[in-house]
């Protein structure tokens, strides 16, 4: 089945996927946050009929919509790229991945796409009122369209509500709800979406940093710090909650992720969690390059048990003890769940064999076999296993993972210290005086950024060699195409969305030195 | 309710479905056809600007039709979503890429400090608006004609040509469908600029460029119907799934299914009178009829190459790898969810008609567009 793939082959499709997933990330969390914070800006309008809240709420939504029409063009490449570059995995489990994107269209994208117009162009058009709704239901369809791919992921890190059907050699659906919802769905939905409105939140309170440094609009900037500050500091405790969930949640089914982003190799009761760490060249296993031993680490002792399952003194499986198997606390080794893929490929195979020549209650018998609740369960869960050669590939890059992991940790907690001095400088009515803070703003906006894209290499990077967990390795998903077409198109997307962004930034920069308009400037058609 | 259904009643309920969906982006591409006449059209910045600003309020929902068309497909035939898009890559990459650049480029023409001129956003909304159309018609072709794939035990996509779908526009079969599309989606284009725009000068450029148009749509159009009432098809016997080739198949499929004939007269006679009327009598309704007979004439089409056992998708590599809404659904389970799910569609529709007359009951022009906050 996967004879003659290229390994180049493979990584050129992975890296094309990254190149266009990163950038579409640029956008997307800017549009999830803001378009709340400007839908809450309006209603503050609305409420109070004061126009100084229309001039703002006029200002963030022109941002908004420079940053929405990038996010568009970067998006629908990911669509299709399915498609393109991963159809083996498009067939595998179209049946179940395909439905949250027609979900997304039929449900969030028209809703998203309708209520813009409106939102841009109603102005003078329609009702106060009316508009309002538009401005929520676009901020709405926005994130409802987030939901929607967010559950497609999350169903990939952990696969559920499916059984394996042998005569259309693929994945097949049976409980839609338990697809929904799925706490590694559910959590990772709210992770993403509440981390999105702190990125937009840093946004909003840096740009009116540099307001107020210049000395222009104060009251503008003020006013848009304050609701940046509330709406940043809510949003950063809850995304730490429901970045707990998705620990846990990663601890208990994606353990091998778990113990590469804590850098954990022997697994051990009561272990500790490893707070900062940095990597040496020396690999802890000679054999195998992605095994990396720390130079310094600062370790707290029983924290890492706690926090994947809630038990100071529980055992923590380590990348070794995946690998190795662990009798003691019932994890099979990686060469037994190779040995259960393998027979679970192999029935497959007699079934394929039984069907084409013609032998029926064989073939029938195989089928039965393969679906029984204990086959699916106790072999073809390790399907994807059956692929893998080597027992080191299972090991995802553990320093990118530690990294990418603790980059956005460390950063999380920053912006909790953040919010809670933009808050503090607020309450005080200070905040325009503190010059220090208000450059320190400015500089937090990357951070946000590097934060929120930290989070994805950790979620996708750290569940390789699987594109879906167990079941399918991301060698086998990849369309069968050559190299050089893949480098083509890598290339093309990387000149093309590096003028955009360029461009991007450009105007954004000069609308922010723009700043907001006085109501009945001309436009300069 | 969708429960009771036949798995075959239920890909068709999603054939008819994903055709509507392809149907519409057809009409909506009037933003395409109108992206390739902003330089013929506007005689000075002013002009381009309301062009653009016209055509600017409605891209999105020619975009987001198009996304959703890919999603229903993915969901409801996956196998043409792996063997389509991982096959045919680079006319798929061609169509997506200049869609890439169209999205920014309403948002970012006029902005200052825009890094690349406003020319250059002229001109992506140019390329988007000829590609777009012209591939779009062309890679529909290959649903009548084949297409260059086969497929393995574990539905693996193979493709038989290094060009991967580029080789389709050498059939001039798909070409004409093609170009068909393109100089359609002008029409339409042209057709929308006079029903939107209140300036007699854009009016009466557009009804000129309206017959220049008319003429090479009706040529390729004509001659793309008329060769596939002559043409074989690909057939499968229902029984055994094997493909066989059946001289006049399409012919056989307009008497096999009369309603769906009616409804490809009825959308062909809507387009012609749309556009003569507008022709002949001016008027600035021709649009609707236009519009409605190309969403009509497009779905009737589309359901041609699917029911009545017939392939859909035609491998001339490897004939009995061809798809058929049989063998490329999803599961019966998958088919009932999004069945439910189809029933928001309605409901979708009536939001998108009720903000469309909210925003278009008063023409744009000029005194408009120097009064309102967002411009393109």
């Amino acid at each position: 089945m996967l004879e003659g793939i290229d390994v180049s082959l493979v990584d050129w499709s992975r890296a094309q996927f990254a190149l266009t997933a990163m950038y579409h990330w640029i956008f997307v969390p800017l549009t999830l946050g803001l378009g709340i914070l400007v839908a809450i800006m309006e209603t503050l309008y609305v409420k109070t009929g004061n126009p100084e809240w229309k001039r703002i709420t006029k200002f963030w939504m022109t941002l908004f919509g420079i940053n929405f029409a990038i996010g568009v063009a970067t998006g629908i490449i990911l669509e299709f790229e399915f498609g393109t570059n991963w159809s083996n995995y498009s067939w595998f489990v179209g049946d179940i991945f395909g439905a949250p994107l027609a979900i997304e269209g039929i449900l969030a994208f028209f809703m998203e796409s309708t209520f813009i117009a409106i939102m841009f162009f109603g102005w003078n058009k329609v009702s106060k009122g009316f508009h309002l709704t538009a401005t929520w239901l676009t901020a709405i369809g926005a994130n409802l369209s987030a939901l929607w791919i967010l559950v497609a992921n999350g169903w990939m890190q952990k696969p559920v509500g499916m059984v394996f059907n042998p005569e259309t050699a693929r994945m097949e659906m049976v409980n839609f709800w338990e697809v929904l919802f799925s706490p590694m769905a559910v959590h990772k939905f709210l992770h993403t979406t509440s981390s999105s409105f702190v990125l937009a939140a840093i946004f909003v309170i840096g740009v009116s940093a540099w307001f107020i440094l210049k000395g222009r609009d104060v009251v503008f900037a003020r006013k848009s710090i304050v609701i940046g500050a509330v709406f940043g500091f809510l949003s950063i405790i809850y995304t730490i909650f429901t970045g707990d969930s998705s620990a846990r949640d990663i601890a208990h089914h994606q353990p091998m992720k778990f113990a590469a982003f804590e850098g954990l190799y022997n697994g051990s009761e009561g272990a500790g969690l490893v707070a900062l760490g940095l990597f040496s060249e020396n690999s802890t296993d000679p054999g195998n390059e992605n095994l990396k031993d720390f130079a310094v680490k600062i370790e707290i002792p029983n924290i890492l048990s706690y926090m994947a399952f809630l038990n100071w003194n529980a055992f923590v499986p380590g990348i070794n003890d995946l690998i190795n198997g662990n009798e003691k606390y019932g994890i099979l080794s990686a060469t037994e769940k190779i040995a259960r893929g393998k027979l679970a490929i192999e029935k497959l195979k007699a079934f394929k064999e039984a069907k084409k020549t013609g032998q029926i209650a064989l073939a029938d018998s195989l089928k039965t076999e393969i679906m029984s609740p204990d086959f699916q369960k106790n072999y073809f869960s390790y399907f994807g296993y059956g692929y893998i050669a080597d027992t080191d590939t299972l090991v995802p890059s553990v320093a990118l993972s530690f990294y990418s992991f603790h980059i956005m940790v460390v950063l999380g907690l920053y912006f909790v210290f953040f919010f809670l001095m933009a808050l503090f400088y607020t309450i005080k009515g200070k905040i325009h005086k503190k010059k220090t803070f208000l450059r320190i703003a400015i500089w937090t906006i990357p951070l946000a950024y590097l934060a929120s894209q930290a989070g994805w290499v950790l979620a996708e990077v750290g569940r390789q060699p699987w594109v879906i967990q167990d079941l399918m390795p991301t060698f086998a998903a990849v369309t069968k195409i050559s190299v050089g077409a893949v480098q083509v198109t890598f290339w093309l997307f990387a000149i093309i969305f590096t003028t955009l962004l360029i461009a991007e930034i450009k105007i954004m920069m000069r609308q922010i030195k723009i700043g907001p308009k006085t109501e009945g400037e001309p436009n300069h058609v | 309710m969708f429960e009771s259904l036949s798995l075959l009643s239920l890909q068709q309920y999603w054939w008819l479905i994903v055709s509507l969906l392809g149907a519409l982006f057809v009409f909506l591409m009037f933003v395409q056809g109108g992206e390739t006449l902003l330089f013929s059209i506007a005689k000075n910045d002013n002009q381009k600007s309301l062009l653009v600003n016209t055509l600017g309020r409605k891209w999105e929902f020619t975009f987001t039709t198009l996304v959703t068309f890919g999603g229903a497909f993915f969901a409801s035939f996956p196998l043409f979503y792996a063997t389509s898009f991982g096959g045919a890559y680079w006319v798929w990459f061609a169509i997506l890429i200049s869609f890439v650049i169209q999205a920014v480029s309403y948002e970012f023409r006029k902005k200052p400090a825009n890094f690349l001129g406003a020319k250059t956003y002229e001109i992506f909304l140019f390329i988007n608006g000829l590609l777009g159309p012209l591939l779009v018609g062309t890679a529909v072709g290959t649903f009548f004609n084949g297409a260059m794939f086969s497929l393995d035990d574990m539905k693996h996509v193979t493709w038989g040509t290094p060009f991967r779908g580029l080789e389709a526009v050498l059939t001039f079969h798909n070409l004409a469908l093609g170009l068909a599309v393109l100089f359609l989606s002008r029409v339409l284009g042209l057709l929308y600029f006079m029903n939107s725009i209140d300036s007699d000068v854009i009016y009466e450029r557009s009804k000129k460029h309206l017959l220049y148009n008319t003429v090479p749509f009706l040529v390729f159009f004509l001659y793309f119907v008329i060769a596939l009432l002559f043409k074989d098809g690909f057939a499968y016997n229902p029984e055994t799934g094997i493909i066989a080739v059946e001289s006049y198949k399409y012919l056989h499929n307009l008497l096999a299914i009369p309603l769906n004939t009616i409804m490809l007269l009825v959308g062909v006679v809507g387009v012609l009178w749309g556009i003569g009327t507008t022709l002949l009598k001016g008027g600035t309704k021709g649009i609707w009829f236009a519009g409605g007979g190309t969403v009509l004439t497009v779905w009737a089409l589309l359901i041609l190459a699917a029911f009545n056992n017939t392939s859909f998708y035609p491998s001339i590599f490897d004939m009995q790898s061809s798809l058929t809404i049989e063998n490329a659904s999803s599961s019966r389970f998958t088919l009932v969810a999004m069945s439910y799910v189809s029933l928001f569609v309605p409901f979708v529709l009536g939001y998108i008609w009720y903000a469309w007359k909210a925003m278009n009951n008063k023409k744009i022009s000029t005194e408009e567009l120097e009064q309102e906050h967002h411009v393109y």
